[in-house]
């Protein structure tokens, strides 16, 4: 069971969260997403990346806030949390 | 019966009490044991080594193991009907009074069983068989062969009654964990411990801690015995309290983050268990874990090497020096290394004969050999078992030399007990678990751990560390202690790895994995036939499966699949390890979520009401709904027409409690609802109410409900009963990471509402004299409107909604007056009766109204379902917005909701059933669409229905035909609307 720091609470089980997928996707603005490809990248394509993957995190049994994690994929490590809006924090070795 | 006496127990040695006695059954003969015994040491203590069957082959078989990777002996514990357990291992089950075990697997009886034929066949049960056999006539499969063959193999059979037991969960945190308490363990958790403030827990599986040590009787630690020093290391740890010891616990799983799973057996033991659980769980979370798991005993492959009697040697000297109990007067070792040697002096002292067969040449023994010689032990160097006799029993195995010593003809030695010594094979089970990676030492011919990957460390023998002074030392320095070394007596070692199986040729069988079955010969048919890959070997061939997960068996199957491909054994890997390390009860598991703690009930605030008026409840996710009331002697049809003809001729009270309520406020409230909404929301005046859709990006419908503003920055919205969790999951997602600029918030409130539903022309007429402080009459309140104030005296929101196409009200006020209003609304007039879910989904039918989730089905789009008319003019932006204008959503030919009428009209359709339009089409038709919604539906006096039809909204008119579990329906497409079309009755 992952132990996963809520910036609010503090460190956490899992079963206190709900994981809501890959973070800092940016919801087009009507304007922007006039081609179908731009919306389908948005509405439908994911990195599904294998190792470092900024996700968010919802403390659904807990705060009800949600917030922006770092975590390893193949690992389950957790390199970082963060509060919505914050920028990821730099991470040694991490390629951004 | 009469009890056979102990003849093979001593009179000296060993930690059992002999002052206090003990007697249980095993398949109903008593056995005398003492307290401190196990079943196998009692058993043993009799003579008595034939405890099972074997898998596949019935071979009589005994116990092999003192611990619990015992392969072998498992039996059912029966303490009662609901306190069975089948497949316990006999070296792990505690003795007590009055317990009761029965060996598995095998008919008649355990001493006579017919399927030992099975033995006989066995050329046609070799590796794979299940898979090349019984394939043809493929029905004959499930009626036939599979049956047979699940009764003819395998372990015990599943109880058949609820557990009767209780189990306990604890949950615990703490900085160290040590697991194992051998030498290693102790160490590591002496020296974790000395800092008070460092929380440490020290878990055994074993009845009592110290591991080896506890059959280690002669060896000496820092000048002191071992159990002497045992007993002086215990006193210091309980002596402190940041430590917590745990016995009889196994840290079964190693899970992520340090979180480690322990199953604590904590009354099983006891005659009496009175208050206690049967069993714990503990949800362990560690900074760091010291694993200090020690190392199995390998057996030795050869010819026979599975009947009973034949032990590992560790396995007999536990037994002796523990338990008191000489395995047998005729001992014959079997070894490739010099560790047994030390079993070999205390046989001899405790008065047995002994033979050592060593494959090692005398130049590769070291001084073993000469100790052993001086105590009277007969010697053969260069010397290995290929052949054994008995039934019940070992009586003789066959010798022959081996490894370049002089050929001589193989000759046969009597004995009554084996014991056999093929290295040994570190635990690294948990190590492997926390996804360590392993690396293979050649010169102990094992794997060992690697590089960790989560906060844990190995100590001692788990790591290839066998002599005991290391050990000890490898424990402390893993528990951080420092200046400090250990003087502990020396052991013989030395080992001759690889390759005690090339004799494995002859006649019989050679067996490697004794719990399924699997021989040396099938391991080289599985190669063979082409399987490289270890885990296709293990899958194939099923070697290192089912319980004991191949704790003694892995490292010969490896061995003998590197032999085969001739590489060396590194780079053939090895199996994945996966929890538990030993199977687990489901009970614990399970602990105290059963029955109605399995899942939480939820109850209306009226369920009592309801209940006394007859409701008959059905379950909506959670929730416990009013299904309908049944008055006497009616049918369910009969009760539901009733109530639905009730509603639209006069008035029905129904309750909505259960519809999601969210409120929003805020100085931004309409601006987010207007986003979050399909309807332009911004317009919605206070005191208005509006029918709403949510949907999701791709624009498919989400969730729906009523939109009630109530004041300027003030509104009500209700969902789904089912989509109240999501909805406002959905709403919180969006409010804190799309539009964090927003000032509004999401507060749910369903369960602070109790929420009664006055429907029918009567509605006004019965609701006016309760409230206060609010005018209802139809000039003041319109059809879609909401007012505050009170109902007898009660602070009530008052929507007047409706959701059966009736002039209808929804009666809000806090949850804890719902059953009071409940009886007054019920109470203030004639003819007003309850109606339940449905009726209520019969009349909403009638009028065509959707139920997200049974109409809908998350690919349906607002048009679809005949709400396109509800698309905002000028929205600037809302969720769906862009997904509605995908290509996908606008295509001709989407399915569409209409209606459909039976020309049966008593012929009610089947929900889910599929429509085509020719039933005599060649097979496979192409689908039109399916029925969503059927009913009876008494008002219209015929079998109405709801279907989503392929391009539907254009077929009105069509006849069309529908699937019957025998045949068809002929139905006619008609408009979805079956009651007052033109939708006058809601405005009066």
């Amino acid at each position: 069971m992952l132990l996963i720091d809520c910036p609010y609470c503090g460190a956490r089980p899992e079963i206190e969260f709900r994981c809501g997928g890959e973070a800092h996707i940016t919801r087009p603005a009507p304007e922007a997403a006039r081609d179908d490809e731009s919306f389908a990248q948005f509405l439908y394509f994911r990195r599904n990346t294998k190792g470092m993957l900024a996700e968010n995190w919802w403390h659904v049994h807990g705060c009800q806030r949600w917030f922006h994690a770092l975590r390893d994929t193949q690992t389950d490590a957790f390199a970082a949390t963060y509060k919505i809006g914050a920028t990821p924090p730099d991470l040694p070795g991490s390629a951004s | 019966m009469k009890p056979t006496s102990q003849s093979h127990r001593l009179d000296q040695m060993g930690r059992i009490d002999r002052n206090r006695p003990l007697t249980f059954t095993f398949n109903g003969k008593p056995i005398q044991g003492y307290a401190g015994d196990t079943v196998a040491s009692a058993l043993l203590a009799h003579g008595i080594h034939l405890v099972g069957r074997s898998f596949k082959y019935h071979r009589p078989r005994g116990i092999i193991s003192h611990g619990s990777e015992e392969p072998n002996a498992l039996l059912r514990v029966d303490r009662g009907a609901g306190r069975e357990e089948p497949n316990n291992r006999a070296t792990v089950i505690e003795a007590r009074d009055g317990l009761q075990v029965f060996s598995q697997n095998h008919w008649p009886s355990l001493t006579l069983d017919a399927l030992e034929i099975n033995d006989l066949l066995s050329p046609i049960f070799s590796a794979g068989f299940y898979y090349k056999t019984f394939m043809w006539p493929a029905k004959f499969w499930k009626k036939l062969y599979e049956p047979l063959i699940r009764r003819a193999s395998g372990l015990g059979e599943a109880p058949g009654t609820a557990d009767l037991d209780r189990y306990q969960h604890r949950f615990a945190h703490c900085e160290v964990l040590v697991v194992g308490a051998g030498p290693s363990g102790l160490a590591a958790a002496l020296a974790a411990s000395q800092n008070p403030q460092t929380r440490v827990f020290l878990v055994d599986e074993s009845t009592e801690m110290g591991g080896s040590l506890l059959h280690d009787a002669e060896a000496e630690i820092d000048g002191q015995g071992a159990l002497d020093w045992l007993e002086a290391s215990l006193a210091t740890l309980a002596s402190r309290k940041n430590l917590t010891l745990l016995t009889r616990t196994t840290a079964f799983g190693y899970y992520n983050h340090n979180m480690i799973g322990l199953a604590e057996r904590v009354s099983d033991h006891l005659a009496m268990p009175q208050h206690l659980p049967r069993e714990r769980l503990w949800q362990l979370r560690a900074g760091r874990v010291i694993l200090a798991c020690g190392a199995h005993e390998r057996p030795l492959v050869f010819p026979g090497n599975d009947r009973p009697g034949i032990l590992l040697a560790e396995s007999i000297r536990a037994y002796l020096n523990r338990y008191g109990v000489l395995a047998g007067q005729r001992l014959v070792i079997a070894t490739c290394g010099g560790a047994p040697y030390q079993l070999a002096l205390e046989a001899r002292r405790a008065g047995a004969s002994v033979t050592l067969c060593d494959r090692r040449r005398p130049d590769e023994c070291g001084p073993e050999l000469g100790l052993a010689e001086a105590a009277g032990c007969e010697i053969l160097t260069a010397t290995a078992i290929v052949g054994t006799r008995g039934h019940d029993r070992v009586r003789a195995v066959q010798i022959a030399p081996i490894h370049g010593a002089p050929p001589s003809l193989p000759r046969w030695l009597e004995c009554d007990a084996v014991g056999m010594h093929g290295g040994f094979t570190p635990n690294v089970q948990l190590y492997s678990q926390s996804r360590g990676k392993l690396r293979f030492a050649t010169e102990i011919d094992a794997f060992v751990p690697g590089d960790a990957v989560q906060a844990n460390q190995s100590a001692g023998a788990c790591r290839g560390i066998y002599d005991l002074d290391a050990c000890l030392l490898d424990g402390w320095q893993a528990g951080g202690g420092t200046h400090r070394t250990f003087v502990a007596s020396p052991r013989p070692g030395g080992f001759l790895p690889g390759g005690p199986w090339e004799d494995a040729t002859g006649g019989e069988k050679a067996f490697v994995d004794f719990q399924n079955d699997v021989t040396s010969k099938d391991i080289g048919f599985a190669v063979d036939e082409g399987f490289r890959a270890i885990e296709h070997v293990k899958r194939y061939t099923t070697t290192g499966m089912a319980t004991d997960q191949g704790k003694t068996s892995n490292m010969n199957a490896l061995g003998l699949v590197a032999r085969k491909l001739r590489q060396p054994v590194a780079r053939t890997g090895t199996t994945t390890f996966r929890l538990p390390y030993t199977p687990v009860s489901f009970g614990a598991f399970a602990g105290p979520h059963h029955e109605a703690m399995f899942d939480p009930v939820r109850r209306t605030p009226m369920h009592g009401e309801a209940e006394a008026a007859g409701a008959v409840f059905e379950d909506v996710g959670t929730w416990k709904r009013a299904l309908f009331f049944r008055r006497e002697g009616e049918t369910m049809a009969q009760a539901v027409a009733r109530e639905a003809r009730n509603v639209r001729e006069n008035v029905g009270v129904f309750d909505a409690s259960t519809l999601g309520k969210i409120e929003i406020n805020g100085p931004d409230a309409g601006a987010f609802l207007n986003r979050i909404y399909f309807n332009d929301v911004l317009k919605l005046a206070v005191g208005r109410a509006r029918y709403g859709l949510m949907l999701r990006e791709d624009g498919h419908i989400f969730d729906d409900g009523i939109i009630a503003r109530l004041d300027t920055n003030h509104y009500h919205i209700t969902t789904t009963t089912g989509g109240a969790g999501r909805a406002q999951a959905h709403l919180e997602n969006y409010l804190q990471t799309e539009w964090p600029e927003l000032q509004a918030y999401a507060t749910p409130v369903t369960e602070q509402w109790a929420v009664i539903s006055v429907q029918g022309p009567r509605a006004r007429e019965v609701l006016a004299p309760l409230m206060t402080g609010m005018d209802i009459s139809r000039a003041a309140m319109p059809h879609m409107s909401v007012r505050t104030g009170a109902c007898c005296g009660v602070p009530c929101r008052l929507f007047r909604v409706s959701f059966t196409g009736e002039l209808g009200f929804e009666v809000n006020v806090p949850a804890d007056y719902g059953p009071m209003i409940w009886r007054a609304i019920l109470d203030s007039g004639r003819g007003i009766a309850p109606y339940g879910t449905q009726a209520m989904h019969v009349m909403r039918a009638e009028k065509g109204y959707i139920i997200v989730g049974q109409e809908t089905d998350g690919t349906a789009s607002p048009a679809d379902v005949g709400l396109g008319a509800m698309t905002p003019r000028s929205k600037p932006d809302y969720v769906g917005q862009r997904g509605l204008l995908r290509a996908e959503m606008t295509r001709p030919g989407r399915k569409q909701l209409v209606g459909l009428l039976s020309l049966d009209p008593a012929q009610v359709l089947d929900e889910g059933a599929q429509i085509v339009r020719h039933s005599r089409a060649d097979v496979p038709m192409a689908s039109l669409g399916h029925v969503t919604s059927a009913y009876a539906s008494p008002n219209c006096r015929c079998a109405i229905a709801l279907a989503m039809v392929e391009n539907g909204a254009a077929r009105h008119g069509e006849t069309v035909y529908v699937t019957r579990p025998n045949g068809w329906s002929k139905v006619h497409i008609c408009p979805p609307v079956f009651v007052d079309a033109q939708g006058s009755r809601v405005h009066g």
